[in-house]
């Protein structure tokens, strides 16, 4: 009981120091943008850790946040297998792979008009469709290794970023493209040094996308058969001993490598469009 | 309208090519089993046993023994099944059975789409709720907003499978623990595009409420929830579709009786791939019916408030 009272008092005191914090004078600077939502995330975490032990929930349905911590820490060396297996192997090939793909099919269709207007309403059309369906039918195809896992992946990302570059190359002004033509460039030339630069914010945007679409399609094929090593199959496998503190952590690791994926892509982003408003 | 119109030929032609490159990518992706069944069925085969022709590709295969390629589109458990099987297939199991048996598309469908809907209505709501309060709250704007942008780059949808058996394990079955996932994903595009909704009004606006001296209420009603309405409108489109996404995956390897996931697995697992193949159109087909069904009311309602889609 002492510890459910506990959670109260630090959830409390957690949103009274925020509300201090967000009220403040220096709310607006760079660091409270990150405390303010840190504070917020410790509270939620101390919050969970008390109801826990005070509820005396069953490990089974919730474990304790400390616990999933103790699991990271003693099992970092599986941990780490998995996320190589999956994310690298599995995840960012097929990232790769799809991501160009989308680009020299964006290029083959931008060549005509005709196919730029077919591609983008049926580009879109298939990026909001259930494609991670296709998970099992790949594994039986491409086998139960990460070959099948960045199959399903390349196909995922595939159409989200054929859409935003198709969209991207079509951003230019008739101005732009016309001060082109008086340099006497060409098409490709055209296409290098004007067009796709001009498209990078869009394929950026569609590159976001598709980081957390990679993470997912990756570990859900696993599901479906993978070697003894992956998070999506360690997810399911400690799930069936009931070993959910690895299964949280496997979440945890899955969480912070989506948010580092995106991460990156936005630091490249920030490098190569730094003339874009957005960016300034 | 115009643009529609003419983007229709555009589009036909793009689907064709991609029907056309799967009829022919069926023959050499069916080519082995249909030449080990031939054989067995006492047709002649070069080269004549199964572990020589391991040795060469589906196409050259095909090349080898023309007489055999039209056999690739009739196979029974095909590894690519062609358009028309699963075109059969479909017909079939919509409109061949009653929709109470177990057996028919259209059963397995509701049984998806039921859970979806009610997720993707809680979601919505929630969202909306919760958008408000980051709108109006700046304390809940500067700590839950940045967790709700964070929280679209971790993959939730894969974990979809033990949060429906942890909450099994709690007690909760039927319709709910696929809602509650449902709900969860349509929730946090729900957030986002609102919030940026409520706030698109821009500071003359906000000004001229403040002439009229207006409260906190009116301000709400009669300007940022109606200049929220196309980006509102923009996140259920989103919120929709991952809300049938995250049904259909909850439903793949947690052992789920009927629904399209289930549908997916139990074909992948039978060795019945046609029917795998099946319920992932019918799955696309209601994906792109629920998209375009609030495309529809959102190009309906923004016409009649005389606004343009966000």
């Amino acid at each position: 009981m002492m510890y459910v009272v506990l959670g109260f008092i630090v959830w409390g005191a957690g949103w009274v120091l925020n509300v201090y914090l967000a009220n403040g004078k220096q709310s607006n600077a760079w660091a409270m943008q990150i405390l303010i939502p840190l504070i917020f995330g410790l509270t939620i975490v101390l919050v969970w850790e008390c109801f826990v032990i005070g509820f005396e929930v069953n490990p089974v349905f919730l474990p304790r946040p400390s616990d999933i911590v103790l699991r990271m820490v003693s099992e970092t060396s599986r941990l780490w297998a998995d996320f190589y297996q999956t994310i690298i192997k599995g995840a960012l090939t097929g990232y790769i792979i799809g991501g160009l793909a989308a680009l020299a099919i964006a290029i083959l269709a931008d060549r005509s008009d005709f196919l730029t207007r077919g591609v983008l309403p049926v580009g879109s059309f298939m990026a909001a469709l259930p494609i991670v369906g296709i998970a099992p039918i790949f594994v039986k195809w491409f086998g139960s290794d990460w070959e099948s896992k960045a199959a399903v992946v390349a196909v995922m990302v595939f159409f989200p970023i054929l859409v935003n570059i198709v969209a991207g190359l079509r951003d230019t002004t008739v101005m732009q493209r016309d001060l082109m033509r008086t340099y006497g460039a060409g098409y490709w030339p055209t296409l290098i040094k004007l067009r796709i630069p001009a498209a990078m914010p869009f394929i950026f945007n569609g590159l976001k996308i598709a980081t957390t679409l990679a993470l997912i399609g990756a570990i859900v094929a696993e599901f479906f058969g993978s070697p003894t090593v992956g998070m999506g199959f360690r997810i399911s496998t400690s799930f069936g001993q009931l070993a959910l503190d690895m299964v949280w952590a496997e979440i945890a690791v899955a969480a912070l490598a989506g948010s580092a994926f995106y991460g990156i892509v936005t630091l490249i982003e920030r490098g190569v469009t730094f003339w874009h408003p957005s960016q300034r | 309208m115009g643009v529609r119109v003419k983007s229709v030929l555009p589009v036909l032609t793009v689907i064709l090519a991609v029907v056309l490159i799967w009829i022919i990518a069926v023959v050499p992706m069916n080519m082995h089993l249909t030449a080990d069944q031939a054989q067995r069925d006492g047709l002649i085969v070069a080269p004549d046993t199964p572990k020589a022709r391991q040795d060469f590709s589906g196409t050259r295969l095909a090349f080898k023994n023309p007489h055999l390629i039209s056999l690739t589109y009739v196979g029974k458990r095909p590894n690519l099944p062609s358009p028309h099987q699963v075109a059969v297939e479909m017909y079939k199991t919509v409109f061949g059975k009653k929709i109470t048996s177990k057996r028919s598309l259209v059963y397995h469908g509701w049984v998806t789409l039921a859970p979806t809907l009610l997720g993707f209505v809680m979601g919505t709501l929630l969202g909306i709720m919760l958008a408000v309060g980051i709108v109006y709250s700046r304390v809940m704007d500067k700590s839950v907003m940045p967790w709700a942008i964070v929280s679209q780059t971790i993959p939730i949808l894969a974990l979809a499978p033990m949060i429906i058996v942890v909450l099994g394990a709690a007690g909760i079955h039927g319709v709910l623990p696929k809602s509650i996932i449902a709900a969860y994903l349509s929730f946090f595009p729900v957030v986002v595009g609102m919030v940026k909704g409520l706030r698109s009004p821009d500071a003359m606006q906000l000004d001229l409420l403040r002439t009229y001296n207006t409260n906190n209420s009116q301000g709400f009603w009669k300007l940022r929830l109606p200049s929220s309405t196309p980006y509102l409108f923009a996140s259920l489109k989103i919120g929709i579709s991952a809300s049938l996404i995250g049904t259909i995956v909850a439903e793949l390897p947690t052992g789920a009786k009927a629904g399209f996931g289930a549908r997916m697995l139990v074909g992948d697992q039978y060795g019945q791939p046609i029917l795998s193949w099946a319920a992932l159109f019918a799955a696309a087909i209601t994906a792109a019916t629920l998209v375009g069904i609030i495309a529809l009311i959102e190009r309906g309602t923004l016409r009649q408030m005389g606004m343009k889609s966000a």
